[in-house]
């Protein structure tokens, strides 16, 4: 299990700051979701972590800085499920998958058997070992969703970032992907970074939730304590009703301001 | 549409198995007849060469072509993408113009020396020029666009000024393997060996690039330096060949496509195929060359476009090509 530290980090594109300041300390083991309106700064936060935004600040794995990993190491300590991954319609579900192991490829080097056994095993667990040999772009937005899913988990990597890893998918569908997250991070012991759009679906799997506004961190803390009425009226614009549960789930309802 | 991954392991072999073929039919069919002991001269110093050239020339297109389209990942791109055609043709007609009298005492012939480094000096400028932008693909497509467009029209004007050579530069523009001899071969080849080698060794990391240059960062590729080193190799074995057999086109835009239709578009199959499909392809397009026209050749450029687009056509009709 590994713990991935905020320092003072920025995004900046071009004059426009996407994240300001953010400091974060995520513990091992522990799901964070970065909820906020659209242009908060949530996926600029995943991506910088990623890599593939230049950030100022510093981003730590275990108390060590990641800027000095390279890349392959990078790619084995955090796995990114971007929001829209793009997927050749030609590859198949096993070559796809199989690209997570590229991280621990030399670069003359190819995939060994190990790496071949680890995919099958990947995809058997995950229900997906009937799409192997299945081309991508036959399959349906709910299943190239597990297999994004199915090639992070075959990086190995003890971070996972999702940036609205349900935004495509129907209620089942959603709930079946943050179903499949929660059972891989407490089988695997992963620490989970994601960015949401849905309220209620963050506070129910998220251990602790951070609101972002123009790239401010504005709440941080359980759902009970971020998903209030008044913080989100003041940051979403909206008008909503909270209702608790008696299982303790915090659920978000839009309301018409006209009733 | 499993089917092709169950043959997979058989294309290698079938299509070894046409090249040899090819390779026949090319030592064969000519103006002097099929092969008998009286014009064991004729093949063995006229046809076998530009069949060995063909084959070196096919192979190098479409290898360059299909490493090409895997780094900028996109299938309408060829290996003249970033100004190499232009940069050769520039070249070329530097010699054509300027040295075509001087030079015949020369320890090295002039023309495949300028079309080489022209070719290799247009991708130089377009690569740093790009660079400058960013450096991402689209970056490096745009800027190859306008040192292209620099390159021709440079080209164009001396032409004009010089109108006496434009037939020969024409010539040389279309294409040709029929003056070829063993030691344009020799000439080549090593680079087309090295060139080849290294763009075979980056087959795994193309398919890696199928996934777009952030996902394939995030899974650990250095993506800025395998496009340089597959574009410096592929660059390297396309000026090789384009100073000894001119501008043949399509090639490298065909073959890679026609290998997908049938094989899929996993690089580590698509490399290695179109290596051999490119060879028996320009081998097979150098025959007609030799019977069609009467007392004269047709360029073989003119025959790969002439059978490639209609093939090229049908190739896109019957499936929508994925890269």
């Amino acid at each position: 299990m590994s713990s991935l530290g905020f320092e003072c980090v920025n995004v900046r594109y071009g004059t426009q700051e996407a994240l300001y300041a953010f400091t974060d300390q995520v513990k091992p083991g522990e799901w964070l979701c970065l909820i906020g309106p659209n242009g908060a700064g949530k996926s600029s936060a995943l991506r910088a972590v990623a890599g593939i935004v230049p950030h100022r600040g510093i981003i730590t794995v275990d108390g060590a800085p990641l800027f000095e990993r390279s890349p392959r190491r990078r790619a084995a300590l955090v796995a990114y499920v971007p929001q829209t991954p793009l997927m050749p319609d030609d590859m198949t579900g096993g070559e796809y998958v199989l690209l997570g192991r590229n991280p621990y490829i030399s670069y003359f080097g190819s995939e060994t058997k190990h790496d071949r056994a680890l995919v099958a095993d990947v995809l058997d667990r995950l229900d997906l070992g009937a799409f192997t040999h299945r081309r991508l772009g036959t399959l349906s937005g709910g299943e190239r969703q597990r297999l994004v899913i199915a090639r992070a988990v075959a990086q190995e990597a003890p971070i996972l970032l999702l940036d609205e890893p349900t935004s495509a998918l129907d209620i089942g569908h959603q709930q079946q992907a943050l179903e499949l997250v929660d059972r891989l991070r407490r089988e695997h012991g992963l620490t989970v970074v994601s960015a949401m759009h849905d309220l209620t679906l963050a506070g129910l799997y998220a251990d602790r939730l951070a609101l972002l506004h123009q790239g401010h961190v504005v709440a941080s803390g359980d759902a009970a304590h971020v998903l209030r009425p008044e913080t989100l009226s003041e940051f979403y614009g909206v008008s909503v009703s909270v209702h608790h549960e008696p299982d303790g789930t915090v659920v978000v309802v839009p309301r018409r301001s006209s009733l | 549409m499993a089917t092709h991954h169950l043959s997979r392991k058989w294309w290698l072999p079938a299509s070894l198995v046409v090249l040899v073929a090819a390779v026949a039919l090319g030592a064969m069919i000519g103006p002097a007849g099929g092969i008998s002991s009286a014009n064991w001269q004729i093949v063995w110093n006229i046809r076998l060469p530009r069949v060995a050239l063909a084959g070196v020339v096919g192979s190098m297109l479409s290898l360059a072509g299909a490493s090409y389209q895997g780094v900028f990942r996109n299938p309408l791109v060829d290996p003249y993408l970033l100004g190499a055609a232009a940069g050769a043709g520039l070249g070329a007609s530097l010699v054509f113009v300027y040295a075509r009298s001087g030079t015949s005492g020369w320890p090295v012939d002039p023309l495949p020396l300028a079309a080489f480094l022209g070719a290799l000096a247009a991708v130089f400028v377009t690569y740093t020029v790009g660079a400058s932008f960013g450096g991402s693909s689209l970056s490096l497509v745009l800027a190859g666009v306008a040192v292209a467009a620099l390159a021709t029209a440079v080209q164009q004007f001396l032409l004009l000024r010089h109108s006496d050579v434009i037939k020969e530069v024409y010539s040389w523009i279309s294409g040709r393997v029929n003056t070829a001899t063993w030691s344009d071969v020799k000439l080549v080849l090593p680079y087309v060996v090295i060139s080849g080698a290294v763009l075979l060794v980056h087959r795994r990391h193309l398919d890696v690039l199928r996934v777009g240059d952030e996902e394939a960062s995030t899974l650990g590729s250095e993506v800025r330096r395998i496009r340089l080193v597959v574009v410096i190799a592929a660059t390297l074995g396309t000026a090789a060949v384009v100073s000894v057999s001119g501008l043949i086109g399509f090639v490298g835009i065909m073959v890679p496509h026609l290998v997908r239709l049938v094989a899929g578009s996993s690089y580590r199959l698509v490399l290695p195929l179109s290596i051999v499909v490119g060879a028996a392809f320009l081998i097979l397009a150098d025959i007609p060359g030799r019977v069609l026209q009467h007392g004269g050749e047709t360029p073989i450029g003119v025959v790969t476009a002439l059978v490639g687009a209609p093939m090229f056509i049908f190739v896109l009709r019957s499936r929508r090509t994925a890269v």
